[in-house]
């Protein structure tokens, strides 16, 4: 826990320096593409002013200047399994969006949907000591959570306050300067497997690179894809990628949980590529271009020819209707689709005051995909594509990269998490104390 | 008919993964080095630059190169200044009598026609500038190729006599020029002794106040750097206070207006003690009156 206090704030001022440099880029490592883009940080006097509200939401103050994707190598269900692959993919797409940005880029915010997120509430008090709440007493009730035994193998990616109690007030986002005697908070703490932060910390600094942040793409997608309100009154967004579905609830503009499943697009490339007997990028072709889940009958009618490369052109002229298509795609994507709402109700998803759900990711692309979640999983249930930034390409604007955007939003603005408060002074004492007397013991 | 071929077949999708672009670990170092500020601008600025003063270098590092560009320039400039718009032709003193005319084109040592250029107009100016008969010069090339010298002279007002000789002395008290005899300047007063030129105001008032008698001025010496003597013809002077000079003369020449004190056989009048001005005659005059009076030939 230590170690990862020290690494998060250790990554926290590679972010700063790079604010300085006024270059970042953003790593998005999925399993279907791997997104760089190569951020500019201008400032807000550089930017021409307007009036109203800020352009953008107020997330003007960078510009995309560099965007590239590539196909992913070596990633499966969001993790990095090959790892000399990934870093080959991971440099192609990085020296791609730096040649556009014609810039070097030496810091990286990336953010991964995979490592099997597991979300929990923590709370925790202490007595305000002087009466008046400062920066002090935050750090001191958050590292005053019960930290639950998560298994040593997992590390922490996200520790957000989500909420702060004073006395009898609840709900407040800031507690600092206010009067009060007891103060109390909620923490999301979100959990990955190690190893899988562990690969891709190895894979950037293969890559030359200095990691300024590591992001869960479940969150990012959120922050990203949902509008404000829906942030606030509640909602979930599903971000559905390439080999992992991520989940994340918003609630108050905080993130109050977040899981995935580990199916995606691909499952559904697999089914067709072994249901039809084709190589998994035709099957990937016949996804794309004519996929769909709910069949009508001209559906039935529309013929696909589905190629399959087996050398015998004259006698493998293989079609296939629109219609079958659906039907191998669909118990895939309905599978997907409860196996989400499998876990918004384990989640308690229901008691939230708004039933907001958001699809968005690649997968969000299937025609008719709204109708169907809509069966599955409520009937507040819309496509989201991400939030439009400046100087970002066409190509890049789609559900796809909402991850990407996100991460980029989430560089600009990252939420106050746990390690940006300073650790309770009285604890480090009472560590060196218990070291020295080991020390003596040892050698005495 | 029948062709025989076989229909061509539709170009089957491709199903080959594409080719892998993922740039070497080297390439994309390299990539990234390239990218860096420094060296990005090193490799499009520095390098031209430094090739080009490289060749500049080599091919300077040749005498022969060297003495021919120094060669091109020089004919060049030539070119330029041997140009008829920058010739100048002769030399237009305005402002000076003869004389100084005379002296002046003798300093200035220019053979024309000559380039404009190649003139010290700065120099010529403070050559005439320190003749004593100028008061002020400039120097300029002009319209039509005329290097212009404009004179203000020296204005004279008064001879000084000194032991070198008669001198010119203008209103603010400089010399302006020397004259071989006082017949030269008769137009002009004289005066004499030390210190005069600082009191040359009050002499030429005293000039101004003793114009009834004009004719028999001969000049003003300064006694003593103190007060002034009016010398006459016939040897006579009169003897003038330090303070209210003209007053005291002005009596005097209204005494000789009324009883012709200075016709009579008077040496000296003496006014340097206003209550009492004094009268010396001339040696035997008294002892002459004395004889007329005494044979009766006034009577």
């Amino acid at each position: 826990m230590r170690d990862l206090y020290e690494t998060q704030r250790a990554m926290r001022n590679v972010r700063r320096a790079a604010m300085q440099r006024g270059v970042i880029a953003i790593l998005d490592v999925g399993t279907s593409k791997i997104a760089c883009l190569v951020l500019r940080f201008d400032g807000p006097g550089r930017m021409p002013q307007i009036d109203g509200p800020a352009a953008l939401a107020g997330h003007s103050q960078f510009r995309v200047i560099g965007a590239a994707t590539t196909r992913s190598r070596g990633v499966r269900f969001g993790e990095i399994d090959a790892m000399q692959e990934t870093e080959r993919a991971i440099r192609t797409a990085m020296q791609a969006a730096q040649k556009m940005a014609e810039v070097r880029v030496d810091h990286v915010i990336a953010c991964f949907s995979g490592a099997r997120p597991r979300s929990y509430g923590l709370d925790g008090g202490v007595d305000v000591e002087t009466g008046v709440v400062t920066e002090g007493d935050i750090g001191r009730v958050l590292a005053s959570c019960e930290v639950p035994d998560f298994g040593h193998d997992r590390d922490v990616l996200h520790a957000q306050p989500v909420n702060f109690a004073l006395d009898h007030r609840s709900g407040m986002a800031d507690p600092r300067g206010q009067v009060g005697s007891r103060l109390a908070t909620d923490l999301h703490l979100m959990t990955v497997d190690a190893t899988a932060i562990r690969n891709l910390f190895f894979c950037i600094k293969r890559c030359d690179l200095e990691l300024a942040g590591l992001a869960s793409s479940a969150y990012v997608a959120g922050i990203s894809s949902l509008v404000e309100d829906e942030q606030e009154l509640g909602a979930a967004c599903v971000d559905l990628g390439g080999g992992s579905t991520g989940i994340s609830v918003f609630m108050k503009k905080h993130m109050i949980y977040s899981d995935a499943v580990r199916m995606g697009g691909d499952h559904v490339t697999g089914d067709i590529s072994m249901g039809l007997q084709v190589p998994t990028q035709v099957a990937e072709r016949i996804k794309t271009f004519y996929g769909g889940v709910v069949a009508t009958g001209m559906d039935d009618r529309e013929m696909i020819e589905i190629g399959g490369d087996t050398g015998d052109w004259e006698r493998d002229r293989r079609t296939i209707s629109r219609a079958e298509l659906i039907g191998i795609m669909r118990p895939r994507i309905e599978e997907i689709l409860e196996e989400v709402r499998a876990r918004l109700d384990a989640a308690g998803f229901e008691h939230l005051p708004s039933q907001q759900i958001v699809l968005t990711g690649g997968g969000s692309q299937i025609p008719g995909l709204d109708g169907l979640a809509a069966k599955i999983l409520g009937q507040q249930v819309r496509l989201g594509r991400p939030l439009r930034v400046q100087g970002l390409p066409q190509a890049a604007t789609g559900p796809a990269f909402s991850g990407a955007v996100g991460c980029a939003l989430f560089a600009a603005h990252p939420q106050d998490e746990w390690w940006d408060f300073d650790i309770p002074a009285e604890t480090y004492p009472a560590r060196s104390l218990k070291r020295a007397v080991k020390w003596f013991k040892d050698n005495w | 008919m029948r062709t025989m071929t076989p229909p061509r077949a539709p170009r089957a999708p491709r199903t080959r993964p594409l080719r892998d672009p993922a740039p070497s670990k080297w390439g994309y170092r390299w990539q990234r080095w390239m990218l860096t500020p420094g060296v990005r601008t090193g490799v499009y600025v520095g390098g031209p630059v430094l090739g080009v003063v490289l060749i500049a270098a080599l091919w300077l590092a040749h005498d022969g190169n060297r003495a021919m560009v120094t060669g091109q320039i020089e004919r060049l400039t030539q070119a330029v200044q041997d140009r008829p718009e920058f010739r100048v032709t002769h030399l237009a003193v305005t402002g000076a009598d003869e004389d100084l005319a005379g002296v002046v084109t003798d300093l200035i040592p220019v053979k024309f026609p000559v380039s404009s250029f190649t003139l010290d107009l700065a120099a010529m100016r403070a050559k005439v500038a320190e003749l004593p008969a100028v008061e002020d010069v400039y120097v300029r090339v002009g319209d039509g190729g005329a290097l212009e010298v404009g004179i203000t002279p020296r204005q004279p007002v008064a001879l000084w006599r000194t032991s070198d000789g008669l001198q010119l002395i203008d209103g603010a008290g400089v010399f302006s020029g020397a004259v071989a005899t006082r017949a030269e300047r008769r137009d002009l007063p004289l005066i004499a002794g030390e210190g005069a030129e600082d009191h040359l105001e009050e002499a030429l008032a005293l000039f101004r106040t003793a114009a009834p008698i004009a004719e028999r001025v001969r000049g003003l010496v300064r006694i003593g750097e103190r007060r002034w003597d009016m010398v006459l013809d016939r040897d006579q002077r009169i003897l003038l206070p330090t303070y209210q000079p003209a007053v005291a003369l002005n009596r005097v020449i209204g005494l000789e207006q009324s009883a012709e004190l200075l016709a009579r056989d008077v040496m000296l009048v003496d006014m340097r003690n206003p209550q009492r001005p004094t009268v010396r005659v001339q040696q035997g005059a008294v002892a002459a009156s004395r004889n007329a009076m005494a044979t009766g030939a006034n009577d």
